[in-house]
């Protein structure tokens, strides 16, 4: 805009100005008219004090601190934490609008159920029903599966959003008390790959650096992550390393152009699934130029070459399935040389990767000397990108690869930094262990001392908790739609709006005669409509909690506000649900024979009032705060359930600080040891776990080496063809959490973004005869729906290549998408599909 | 609109609250089913998607929720560079500008790095605008907020 117009607006402004003053004198709001009563101003400390209480942002991983301040029952305001280390008084537009994400005007207030003339019945209306009604139909149809199937046909879906001790109630509740290991976080969307990836490399999950790397690092390299959007207070920090420091450079690496490529010193758009291609360049660009750290390789790393041709994830019967040499062992792997891994990168040359890729030579050179060269900190960040993606484990692998030929790791400002996406994905999902596959502390369900230990703490009878891993979250849906899971329960998530391929796999599951459907949520989302009973769920600071971010920070928060009407968290609707099991009907005679005394006890008794969970009495409480669960069950449960989770990683590179300690503090990064956090692992100096005189220690695998994994590029599992001749990428943008059902509740978030659109290259629009605001219908081999076409604006694909958020409930994009995953972390690949574009 | 009366006891209210969310709920229930902000179509079938409304550009301020609040962008930012070489907001919301724009200046609190110093212009950390200010569309929202600002709070507080 040039001068000249700035200053007709300005004078357009001064007009709309008086209009509106004029207005507003006879159109003064009741809170003007009060004031004027006396001084204009309300000055009475009564009054206007307001009760500041800090509380994690609800949103994504990044675990922002939030001041919350309250008044007479209400959320009230909210901004950022000025002394929070991760965000120093900043949030992003999500985290400054979470006070009114609870005042949404359709929060469900009553269990509802669906009934037809006074009983259930899948196929009648939603009815209001009491706790007690809702707990006996959902109690009879989990004892129903139990009794004729056993406990492989009941489920459980929940999110790492749930608190730590949800997580943690829930998880023991499905795997010993019920002993069915049918329990899986949305976190499985969403980081499994990331797990995949540390569990492979370094035998321990999580990252060793932490966000202070962001204040060191020389260079930034983004893989498949829109920080801008998705982690935008990181990306601040980015930001302001960037510009304060002129040296400093940024890489970005995407398929398709968005908001971090506004400030990118090396912008790539690379061809769907090329990146495992650019990976294996840049290891032997590094190997060629003679810039491998031998004295560290020689030390610390050990090479495998790992399995290729692992199929994608689908069902067994699917071709590309059935032609896979290894699907059945998608994450085995042998020995091998530095010198074989060397010949097998030595391929990946700079002429390939970009023939692949299509990323210009000098950009990639570029890339690759950020990581060659001894004296630049290269931070890598990624998040869907790498995780959603069919080989989502091998680019975790391959990234490592990287830092590990160069040493570039464990020290400030070296740091291959998965980031999450959910405010406690690690601190819950992980950690907590509600995985189908693990237990607390990243242990594992298939190892029997990994059960005996978990056992021994839960004081249960050895054989407790069944051996086979349970299913995973694609893996429910199919055995919903086969009658295989019949009765299942999901907490904090929206799945049907968040699942791939809706049409075939998910819908049908959940509207399965055969099958019972539990929606545990604060407002009706779509997956409440697709659900035979709904229970309406206290969310954030209507309950006390703990969150665990990114970089192994763990946050807890009080319950400041009540939930309204007959909401309930999801703690106390698990509590409470095992109050209606009595142990001899879960548990067969020969395994309540080891333990006689549990005989006649419910799993409220045997799982929450153990002498553990309960073992702390309601006077522990911060004074000044509500606790609705602990008045309840008659103990402080939520510090009984983390004291006992944490004793699963004390001593075991897993430390957490006592319970008390974490409502004084702005977080603290785990392993804490002797009441000190730990920032950098794995190094010596920082992490108390690394021996004396070793340096560097990847204690995680037993010879105290990281991996290096030899993996080829594979194609994709579905690339565009002549019928359907784009990629679909999904995802999310800025102003909305996943789903939407908190942010398209916050009429300013809305309005910011009120619809999903196809982002689409404006000369493919053109091809396609389509005009920006056009209704086009966006269609794969799986189902359809219909967009609006967008051909400016925060996100610029390149031609052949489509953009499609996900939040929007009217646009169920989830419809079109493929339930393709990575075979060893069985995550889907959210980010490549084929499509086809037509007019509506 | 239903406004939560606070003054008139917590007791009254939450169970006007419940009355409110459960006539909402049942006519939802028996018409086009409870997901309120999926449009009509059944949860199979396909909605036609709203028409893309422009955004709101009266440069008109909304009154803010709270003081923290950041401000919406009350004008178009379409089109609107910001990167490394040159920041748009700036050229009206600069200290520097505002004489000529009459626009706002930025905030103090954006002056300030991260340990709370006062730098000589805007922090870089608080350089991408849209990362807290957004532009709103024209647009009515599916569902309404019964969030109660302070103000009125104190008010429904006064008259009890």
């Amino acid at each position: 805009m040039t001068r000249e117009t700035d200053i007709s607006r300005r004078d357009a402004i001064k007009i709309k100005a008086a209009a509106l003053a004029a207005t507003a004198a006879g159109l003064s709001s009741a809170g003007l008219t009060a004031a004027a009563d006396a001084a204009n101003l309300v000055t009475d400390a009564n009054e206007t004090e307001l009760k500041w209480s800090k509380a994690p942002c609800r949103f994504c991983g990044t675990g922002c601190s939030v001041m919350v301040a309250t008044k007479d029952e209400r959320v009230v305001a909210t901004h950022g934490d000025a002394l929070s280390e991760v965000n120093r008084g900043l949030n992003c537009v999500k985290g400054y609008f979470l006070s009114k994400i609870l005042y949404g005007r359709d929060r469900l207030t009553q269990p509802l159920l669906r009934k037809t003339n006074g009983v259930y019945d899948k196929n009648g209306e939603f009815t209001p029903v009491s706790w007690d009604e809702a707990f006996d139909v959902m109690a009879e149809k989990f004892k129903k599966a139990l009794k004729e199937k056993g406990p492989t046909a009941i489920g459980m879906f929940g999110s790492g959003q749930w608190t730590v001790w949800e997580g943690y109630a829930a998880s023991k509740l499905m795997k010993a008390g019920f002993r069915s290991n049918n329990i899986d976080p949305n976190a499985r969307h969403c980081m499994a790959s990331a797990v995949g990836g540390f569990m492979r490399t370094f035998g321990i999950d999580e990252p060793m650096g932490c966000y202070d790397d962001m204040e060191h690092a020389d260079a930034f390299v983004l893989w498949g992550s829109n920080m801008a959007e998705m982690h935008p207070i990181l990306w601040t920090r980015v930001t302001d390393r960037r510009l304060s420091a002129p040296h400093v450079k940024v890489a970005v690496l995407s398929t398709y152009e968005h908001r971090c490529f506004d400030l990118a010193d090396i912008p790539m758009v690379f061809t769907p699934q090329t990146d495992l291609a650019i990976l294996n360049y840049i290891a032997n660009h590094i190997i060629q130029t003679g810039r491998v750290n031998k004295d560290f390789v020689g030390k610390h790393v050990n090479f495998r070459r790992g399995n290729d041709d692992i199929g994608y994830g689908l069902r067994p019967e699917h071709p590309r399935e059935k032609d896979a040499k290894n699907r059945l062992e998608p994450n085995g792997s042998s020995e091998m040389s530095f010198e074989e891994f060397a010949a097998f990168v030595k391929d990946y040359t700079l002429d390939k990767a970009h023939e692949l890729s299509g990323v210009p030579k000098n950009r990639l050179e570029a890339l690759a000397e950020l990581y060659a060269d001894p004296d630049t900190k290269v931070t890598s960040f990624w998040t869907m990108g790498f995780n959603q993606h069919t080989r989502g484990v091998w680019c975790n692998n391959l990234i490592y690869n990287i830092h590990l030929l160069t040493g570039k790791i464990s020290e400030p400002g070296n740091s291959p930094f998965s980031l999450t996406g959910q405010p406690s994905a690690c601190g819950t999902a992980r950690e907590v262990g509600t995985f189908s596959h693990r237990l607390p502390a990243d242990l594992l369900v298939a190892r029997k001392e990994h059960r005996d230990f978990a056992e021994g703490i839960w004081k249960l009878p050895e054989g407790t908790i069944p051996p086979k891993p349970g299913a995973h979250a694609v893996l429910q849906n199919r055995l919903l739609r086969d009658g295989k899971i019949n009765a299942y329960w999901i907490q904090v998530n929206n799945n049907l709006q968040a699942a791939a391929n809706m049409n075939e796999e998910t819908y049908p599951g959940y509207r399965n005669p055969d099958n019972f459907i539990v929606v545990s949520d604060a407002y009706p989302t779509v997956t409440a409509e697709a659900a035979d009973l709904i229970l309406p769920t206290a969310m954030w600071v209507e309950k006390e909690g703990a969150y665990g971010n990114a970089e192994r920070r763990t946050q807890f928060w009080h319950e400041l506000v009540p939930a309204p009407g007959e909401s309930r968290s999801d703690l106390w609707q698990l509590v409470e649900f095992s109050k209606r099991f009595k142990i001899e009907e879960v548990w067969p005679e020969d395994l309540l024979a080891k333990m006689p005394e549990y005989r006649g006890k419910t799993l409220y008794d045997v799982l929450y009032r153990n002498g553990q969970v309960d073992a702390f009495p309601t006077s522990e409480i911060t004074a000044g705060y509500a606790n609705h669960e602990a008045e309840d069950f008659g103990f402080y449960i939520q510090k009984g359930l983390f004291e006992e989770y944490a004793s699963f990683g004390r001593g075991h590179g897993h430390d957490l600080a006592p319970f008390d300690v974490y409502h004084e503090v702005r977080g603290l990064r785990w392993p804490v040891v002797d009441g000190k956090e730990t920032k950098w692992r794995f190094r010596e100096g920082s992490d108390p776990y690394v021996t004396a005189g070793s340096e560097v220690e990847f204690y995680g695998h037993k010879d105290g080496r990281a991996r290096i994994f030899a993996l080829p590029y594979e194609p994709a599992a579905e690339s565009p063809d002549e019928e359907y001749d784009f990629w679909l990428c999904t995802g999310r943008v800025l102003e909305h959490w996943h789903s939407g059902s908190m942010t398209q509740r916050v009429p300013e978030l809305f309005r910011a973004f009120p619809d999903a659109v196809c982002f689409i290259h404006p000369e493919d629009a053109k091809k396609q005869g389509l005009r920006r605001g056009d209704a086009v219908r966006i269609m794969s081999r799986r189902g359809e729906i219909q967009s609006r076409v967008e051909t400016r604006g925060r996100n610029r694909p390149p031609r052949g290549l489509v953009f499609v958020p996900w939040f929007d409930a009217s646009q169920l994009i989830n419809k079109v998408t493929l339930d393709a995953t990575d075979p060893i972390s069985k995550q889907t690949d959210y980010k490549k599909c084929a499509v086809k574009l037509v007019k509506a | 609109m239903l406004r939560l009366p606070m003054a008139a006891g917590s007791l009254l209210a939450a169970a006007l609250l419940i009355a409110a969310s459960l006539s909402v709920l049942t006519a939802q229930v028996s018409a086009d089913g409870i997901a309120t902000l999926r449009g009509p179509a059944e949860l199979t079938g396909q909605n036609e998607p709203p028409r893309m409304m422009p955004f709101v550009n009266n440069d008109i301020r909304a009154t803010r929720n709270y003081p923290e609040q950041p401000p919406v962008i009350p004008h178009n930012t379409d089109g609107y560079i910001v990167d490394f070489n040159s920041n748009k907001c700036l050229s009206c919301h600069a200290r520097s500008r505002t004489g000529d724009s009459q626009a706002p200046m930025v905030s103090i609190t954006h002056f300030m790095d991260r340990d709370g110093q006062f730098l000589a212009s805007v922090s870089p950390r608080r350089y991408f605008c849209n990362q807290c200010h957004v532009s709103q569309r024209d647009v009515k929202p599916l569902v309404g907020n019964d969030f109660v600002d302070i103000d009125t709070l104190l008010l429904n507080r006064a008259k009890k």
